[in-house]
């Protein structure tokens, strides 16, 4: 039994602390690079956009690449089912993005940024570009050579995967790379890059605000800070909920289920598909469920079944079809699922194609294919007879 | 298809004669005719001195990218699981009834195309869709039933 936090509200990404929007640039502006990486290292931030690299670390080690070519890229292809909290940030409070993506050009001498936005967010590109434009004249004036475009993607999940990003953005089709070389390394055009995800490059500009060591007092030793939540499902609050990390999935299904709650897809579909009997035991976070900040509720009426078939007809879909695990792996588990649910295959075939997703999940070139495993094993561990009867 | 030629040269007079430009230039003839046709992809290959099949592969993989026909106005209803459970089925019976078509499928005039996509982002906000770029959310029989007809009431 893990006891967790309490639930707690936090207002560090959607409020602004400042007068003016461009002061969190003109505060960062005016430390060193040094200190920017000590405050990020203290803070403990990791990756906000599920994968969880230390964000510092990884400024870093593009920081001590050989001065040339480099870039920063804003992942913006928020593409995880059960996740909507980079749209908001991006229409809400933009200027912290570009202020995080700047001190990031700053410590490792990028000139140039990108904004990786996906085609479905195409709605905002013209506001965003105006924010862009502004933010831009703005570096000019303060004689910061650096420069940020909007890139706009053309509709496809697996680009959310950095590489495919990066191929995706060069003009290819948005398959994965073999890694290493990482991003810091080798990225955009093969040269070192920065890429994080929108919510990412907001927290870093507030945690240079508020100091590395003040924002880790949040949060647990392991999962420090905050984060935002994408809630959605069922639950009579949906919405964004900025929340410290370490809380129990019970705790936070006291606060945000309907009462009836028997799962949450933590994480998205790519996820743990987690039952109510653990949800004392499970914490939000590093040290139990790692989640990109997609929330799925589930209560007594919804069907398993119904739920991981469309979590597979998704992955079926999405799969680049680069690689053979992924491709036909996602393929063989929908039609699996199908087959026993109609009674053509006998009910210990859930195990075997338990198997097959574990098999991906070591074989699979890149987080699409490897994470089809967590789903899965939740839904066949967990609710194995709504998936035969 | 002389117009397109233009267009083509156009868009990569604007952003380039490289192959980071290439998806940029998809963009900006989709934008104009709803879909890419066999012989833009060739007149962008030839442009960007690219080989037809790398041209073609780009195009093909990217969902929102059309090379079939397509209507003026493409409805994408969001399928991913937060608004299948909001009932998306009920919103997607309507817009069939409405439009007389089944997803997948173009009205006879080419004004509407209906299709499903997957999660574009408003699961607290389901069932949701896309007409273009345009996002509705919070959808109801009625409400949907509005939006179709206020477009289908827009003259070409």
């Amino acid at each position: 039994m893990n006891d967790g936090k309490k639930i707690n509200r936090i207002d560090s990404i959607f409020k602004d602390y400042v007068d003016n929007k461009f002061d969190y640039l003109r505060m960062i502006m005016k430390m060193s690079n040094e200190e920017i990486i000590k405050d990020l290292m203290d803070s403990g931030l990791k990756g906000r956009g599920g994968a969880g690299f230390p964000t510092g670390n990884k400024w870093k080690l593009a920081a001590e690449q050989p001065s040339g070519e480099k870039f920063v890229v804003c992942n913006a292809d928020e593409g995880e089912p059960g996740t909507f909290k980079d749209k908001e940030i991006l229409l809400k409070v933009p200027h912290k993005v570009l202020t995080g993506m700047t001190a990031c050009s700053k410590v490792t001498g990028a000139k140039r940024g990108y904004i990786y936005l996906r085609w479905e967010y195409k709605f905002m590109k013209d506001d965003l570009q105006k924010s862009v434009d502004e933010f831009n004249e703005v570096l000019k004036e303060m004689k910061i050579d650096f420069k940020i475009y909007i890139f706009l993607g053309a509709g496809a999940y697996v680009c959310g995967e950095e590489s495919a990003l990066f191929d995706s953005m060069e003009g290819m089709r948005g398959e994965p790379r073999n890694k290493p070389p990482f991003p810091t390394v080798s990225g955009f055009m093969g040269k070192p890059t920065v890429i994080n995800n929108v919510e990412t490059f907001a927290t870093s500009t507030m945690i240079l605000s508020f100091g590395g060591e003040n924002y880790a007092k949040l949060g647990t030793d392991v999962s420090h800070g905050s984060k935002l939540f994408s809630i959605s499902g069922d639950t009579s609050i949906p919405g964004i909920y900025e929340l410290e990390l370490g809380m129990t999935l019970h705790e936070f299904v006291e606060k945000f289920g309907d009462g009836d709650t028997k799962a949450v897809s933590v994480g998205g579909v790519s996820g743990a598909l987690v039952p109510r009997k653990k949800f004392k035991d499970t914490i939000i976070g590093w040290e139990g469920v790692p989640t990109g900040g997609a929330m799925i509720l589930f209560n007594s009426t919804r069907s398993i079944y119904r739920i991981l078939h469309n979590y597979l007809d998704f992955f079926e879909e999405e799969s680049c079809g680069q690689c053979t695990p992924c491709r036909i792996g996602c393929q063989q588990l929908k039609k699996g699922i199908e087959a026993v649910k109609k009674g053509e295959e006998d009910p210990s075939y859930l195990d075997t194609l338990a198997n097959l997703s574990k098999v991906m999940n070591v074989s699979a070139k890149c987080g699409l294919g490897q994470s089809v495993m967590n789903p899965v094993l939740s839904a066949v561990n967990n609710f194995r007879e709504e998936l035969i009867y | 298809m002389a117009t397109n030629e233009i267009l083509i040269k156009e868009l990569a007079d604007q952003y380039g004669r490289e192959r980071t430009s290439l998806l940029s230039i998809l963009h900006g003839v989709a934008d104009k005719n709803n879909f890419l046709t066999e012989e833009d992809l060739t007149v962008i290959a030839k442009e960007l001195h690219l080989s037809g099949a790398q041209v073609f592969g780009t195009a093909t993989f990217y969902s929102f990218l059309n090379v079939v026909p397509r209507g003026k106005y493409v409805i994408r209803v969001c399928k991913t699981i937060s608004c299948d459970m909001k009932n998306k089925d009920e919103i997607v019976r309507e817009i069939e009834n409405m439009l007389k078509i089944k997803a997948g499928e173009t009205t006879e005039d080419k004004k509407f195309t209906l299709l499903f996509t997957n999660c574009m982002g408003w699961c607290d906000k389901g069932p949701s869709m896309l007409i273009n770029e345009i996002p509705f959310s919070d959808l109801t029989r009625e409400k949907v039933h509005g939006i179709i007809k206020q477009y289908s009431d827009i003259e070409d």
